[in-house]
């Protein structure tokens, strides 16, 4: 057996969906995290919750990469696939790189799983030598399980439920792991359900004994600490991290967080971390739809909470109308999008960046609102506190765009103090003002805020066009036309309140800009780095803030021959790009409902780098 | 703070109020504004929210907090405003095609989770706004400009709904009895849960007497039916009929063959007779006005409340620091 010690590993997780593979990769993930490597995830859900066990569309999967250099993606290529079944294996063979390591359960491979799996009757990957270039070990993890566990009370099915620890167990041993804090986790879990407790514990250090004495694996890895800025981490994922932004700009601005929401994927774990937190003042409220959820927080923010809704883009369809509302109300509400891929329904477990002109335009009438996207999963959470500033602040529904992608994604953070944080002033009229007009406006064009409870401050709003300072109902045409653009400018006007454009990588002076948004950012960064080490002349910015764009973006963006946009879509910022400032930007366009690898971005800026 | 006294005057605002003469809209506003000093609470604690159509301009008139909202969400808006300023005193100010054709999922919802607030329901049974199409409260048959042959839609029985949506309380009033209107908004807003008023309005522009027949004074008395708690349900011109349960069968009979000690006692608390009485909806039986059901059950907002309350006392006030570092953390120099 050899010892290694290696820089950065990906490990691909696969399994039925019910083999518990991502909480096998989320125990993985955070005891890397707690050993100091840089990492990122990426879960990959089957869309069906119960597919049928062994075939394809069953297939649940989690790849994380980790390592003791910085990490920025999951990982283009993996070098250990760890599969419960063959279907498993079949789905994600071409994700391993050649020479790369198998952990393998036999027993998915019996004969019932090779046909749902849709092999011929004499085809069997573990015997047609097909897996010739990897180095396969394999195990019967059903056999061992149930063997670690015969003098054990409970059930086969319960029994079987053990085996991903099993192979997690497996794969701490490989990596040198202790198993320590994947017990504590355990011992939380079931804390009322002794046996099952014991059932996991054992097959969990039984996988690792096993490992270690039957050398079934040649090598075992040493993967250091990583080189990051010093300071205390910890593990954290998008949606989560969106939760924490908003409950810190509850507590920065005063304002009770109102959050109103319905359920969908990817979405929903905002809700659920929410729930937990009524300790905060949180008022979590599950509606019976998603106009419902909308509406419920803009009476909220009427009633001076802070008014916040989440959902997925078939959601924001339906938002549409309310959206509209709280624009002419002009009252603080934030609408997260956790974009997945559609149209419609779409592919509601896979990822996209195909909602950006629907935040941008998607609604009646002339309704600016600004737009703020996150770029990473721990970015998340100042991009979601940096939307409620927003609307706090300029009295406004914003968008807040994640992604499914980044949402279930997960990173080391170097957590904030909470006095480091940005305060938000709330524009609330002073009870002394005497001469209230609920549409006049300061020089940022933002009216003062009453509330009801506010004696002599009693007005009426309303979704009809407002009469300028007075908001009385008004058809009158000019001031119609004086409304419109005082509400667009007062969007526009945000742009002097916005830090401006910053370069990610790269110098003003390079040959090829690589602009984008999103969760395209692990990819574009590793690419960019490995390019600018190689010499090439590349710069890289990404945008937080989408509407209005950044002050000095045109001036930024011109100063380069050729700007490459990535986008997870059909060419969406591009639109915007085009249309604002006229530059021909390059459009590059990955519509699989999966991320870019950072080798597709960097082949493609080397064509444009060197002339095509 | 100093406990003003209001005038009905002062819940009236600057604004010109624009229904065609003649609507039904403007005996519920003056209805409104007048019982608005009698509940006790102080102005800018009152707020009106309304969806869209005729109705819905309503609070633009009172001069409180207001919003007049989209169509059929008000429910919902009131819902968030509720939950977030329980200590609001909430009404909800909507009309049959709003609340029960768009908005009647949000409808069901408020009801079900009984937030305290209240709801009047304008039932012209007609769209007022759009001019003139048919509502789904329409009866059948309507001939109106979107079903020239008559409408085939099966009507909806508004407060027969609300029971089936475990409402806490629902009650029928009409425009032109202001008396028991008033007597009705009263009791909306001491009901403590989300109380439903519907109140018979005439849209004297597309739906003209709608309700006549329960308003006029000359067929009133045998159409109409006032309840009143723990009193028998007697009817007539001559108070001369009432009505009697044969088991769950309810019989009109006549006084004069039926003493009145074995008519039906109404009883606000029962459910099942308020069941029925939701069921008096076709000719044969005299439309009845008045509280049907009453019941007291926790509200919404104070679960929620009290929610909070138990998690700050198990966990302790939240703290974002604690928050943010989570219970996994590492340190690198
Ligand atoms: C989303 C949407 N759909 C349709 C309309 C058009 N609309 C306005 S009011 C109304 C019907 C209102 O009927 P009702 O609630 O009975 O009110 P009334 O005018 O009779 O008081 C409709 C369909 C609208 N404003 N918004
Ligand atoms: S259309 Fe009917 S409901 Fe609307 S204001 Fe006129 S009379 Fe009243």
């Amino acid at each position: 057996m050899t010892q290694e010690t290696v820089e950065k590993v990906v490990i691909f997780f696969a399994g039925d969906s019910g083999d518990g593979i991502q909480l096998t990769g989320s125990q993985f993930t955070n005891t890397a995290a707690l050993y100091g490597n840089d990492l990122s995830t990426f879960p990959d859900f089957p869309a069906e919750i119960r597919a049928p066990q062994g075939t394809l569309a069953g297939v649940s999967g989690f790849q994380i990469s980790f390592g003791s250099t910085e990490i920025f993606t999951p990982g283009d290529e993996c070098d250990v696939l760890v599969v419960m079944n063959v279907a498993a294996l079949k789905a994600n063979l071409k994700r391993l790189k050649k020479g790369g390591a198998i952990i393998l359960n036999t027993d998915g491979f019996d004969k019932r799983n090779l046909r749902l799996a849709g092999f011929a009757d004499d085809e069997n990957p573990l015997t047609d030598n097909s897996l010739a270039d990897y180095r396969v070990s394999e195990m019967n993890v059903t056999k061992l399980t149930r063997e670690c566990l015969v003098d054990v009370t409970l059930g086969v099915k319960e029994k079987d439920r053990c085996k991903n620890m099993f192979v997690l167990g497996f794969v701490y041993w490989m990596y040198n792991r202790s198993l320590e804090h994947t017990i504590d986790f355990l011992k939380q879990k079931f804390k009322n359900k002794p046996d099952v407790l014991e059932a996991n514990t054992r097959v969990l250090k039984a996988g690792y004994n096993f490992a270690n004495t039957c050398e079934i694996s040649s090598s075992r890895f040493e993967v250091k600490p990583a080189k990051m800025a010093s300071g205390t981490y910890r593990n954290i994922m998008g949606n989560q991290a969106t939760a924490m932004g908003l409950i810190a700009a509850s507590q920065q601005s005063g304002l009770d967080l109102f959050y109103g929401s319905y359920p969908i994927t990817p979405a929903s774990d905002i809700l659920h971390e929410l729930a937990k937190h009524k300790n905060f003042g949180v008022r979590s409220f599950q509606a019976e739809d998603e106009i419902a959820a909308i509406s419920a927080s803009i009476g909220a923010s009427f009633g001076g909470a802070l008014g916040v809704t989440a959902t997925s883009g078939p959601g924001v369809a339906l938002k549409g109308e309310a959206i509209g509302l709280a624009f002419m109300l002009e009252l603080p509400l934030v609408i997260v999008n956790v974009q997945r891929g559609g149209p419609s329904t779409g592919l509601p477990t896979k990822t996209e960046q195909a909602d950006l002109l629907q935040a941008m335009y998607g609604r009646n009438g002339e309704a600016p609102v600004p737009i703020i996207s996150a770029s990473t999963p721990s970015d998340c959470f100042e991009a979601t506190l940096e939307a409620c500033r927003i609307a706090i602040e300029h009295m406004t529904p914003v968008f807040f765009l994640s992604d499914g992608y980044i949402a279930n994604g997960a990173e080391p953070w170097l957590f904030p103090q909470s006095k480091d944080l940005q305060s938000i002033k709330v524009p609330m009229t002073k009870k002394e003002n005497t001469d209230y007009l609920p549409y006049k406006r300061d020089d940022k064009l933002v009216r003062e805020w009453a509330i009801p409870g506010m004696s002599g401050f009693e007005h009426r709003v309303g979704g009809l066009e407002k009469e300028n300072l007075t908001g009385n109902v008004s058809y009158d045409s000019s001031n119609h036309e004086l409304m419109v653009k005082t509400r667009a400018e007062k969007v526009e006007r945000i742009a002097d309140f916005i830090p401006n454009q910053k370069l990610d990588a790269g110098s003003e002076k390079a040959k090829v800009l690589v602009l984008a948004w999103g969760s395209t950012y692990g990819a574009i960064k590793t690419a960019v780095k490995e390019l600018l080490a190689e010499g090439y002349s590349v710069a890289h910015a990404h945008l937080r803030y989408i509407n209005p764009f950044p002050k000095n973006l045109e001036s930024l963006i011109r100063a380069y021959d050729k700007v490459l946009i990535p986008e997870i879509n059909n060419g969406q910022l591009i639109k915007l790009i085009r249309d604002k400032y006229v530059i021909d930007a390059i459009p590059m366009n990955k519509i699989q409902g999966i991320p870019f690898e950072a080798r597709e971005i960097k082949n493609r800026i080397i064509e444009l780098h060197d002339g095509e | 703070m100093e406990n003003k006294v209001y005038t009905a005057k002062d819940f009236s605002s600057d604004q010109e109020v624009r229904w065609c003469p003649g609507c039904g809209d403007y005996s519920i506003l003056k209805q409104v504004q007048s019982v608005m000093p009698e509940i006790n609470v102080p102005k800018e604690d009152i707020v009106f929210i309304s969806g869209i159509g005729c109705s819905s301009r309503f609070p633009y008139y009172m001069e409180t907090f207001g919003m007049h909202s989209i169509h059929g969400r008000a429910t919902a808006i009131a819902s968030g405003l509720k939950a977030a300023r329980p200590d609001l005193s909430v009404w909800i100010i909507t009309g049959d095609g709003d609340s029960l054709s768009i908005g009647g999922n949000h409808l069901i919802h408020l009801l079900r989770r009984n937030f305290d607030t209240n709801v009047l329901l304008f039932n012209n049974q007609i769209y007022g706004l759009t001019k003139g199409q048919y509502s789904p409260t329409s009866e059948k048959g309507k001939k109106t400009k979107s079903t020239p042959m008559g409408s085939i839609d099966h009507p909806f029985n508004p407060l027969a709904l609300c029971m089936g949506a475990d409402a806490t309380f629902i009650a029928r009033t009409m425009d032109r009895d202001p008396k028991h209107m008033r007597e009705m908004l009263m009791r909306s807003n001491s009901h403590k849960g989300t109380s439903l008023l519907e109140i018979y309005q005439n849209c004297n522009v597309f739906n003209d007497g709608a309700f006549f027949s329960m308003t006029d004074k000359a067929t009133k008395m045998n159409q109409t039916l006032f309840l009143e708690h723990e009193q028998p349900l007697v009817f007539g011109e001559n108070k001369d009929k009432g009505i009697r349960l044969d088991g769950f069968k309810p019989i009109i009979v006549s006084l004069e063959d039926c003493s009145i000690d074995d008519l039906w006692v109404h009883d606000e608390k029962d459910r099942v007779k308020a069941g029925l009485l939701t069921r008096f909806f076709d000719a044969d039986f005299p439309r009845p006005f008045g509280v049907f059901y009453s019941e007291d059950r926790p509200t919404y907002e104070d679960a929620l409340v009290q929610q909070i309350d138990n998690a700050i006392e198990q966990k302790g006030q939240g703290n974002l620091d604690d928050l943010l570092k989570g219970s996994n953390t590492w340190t690198i120099d």
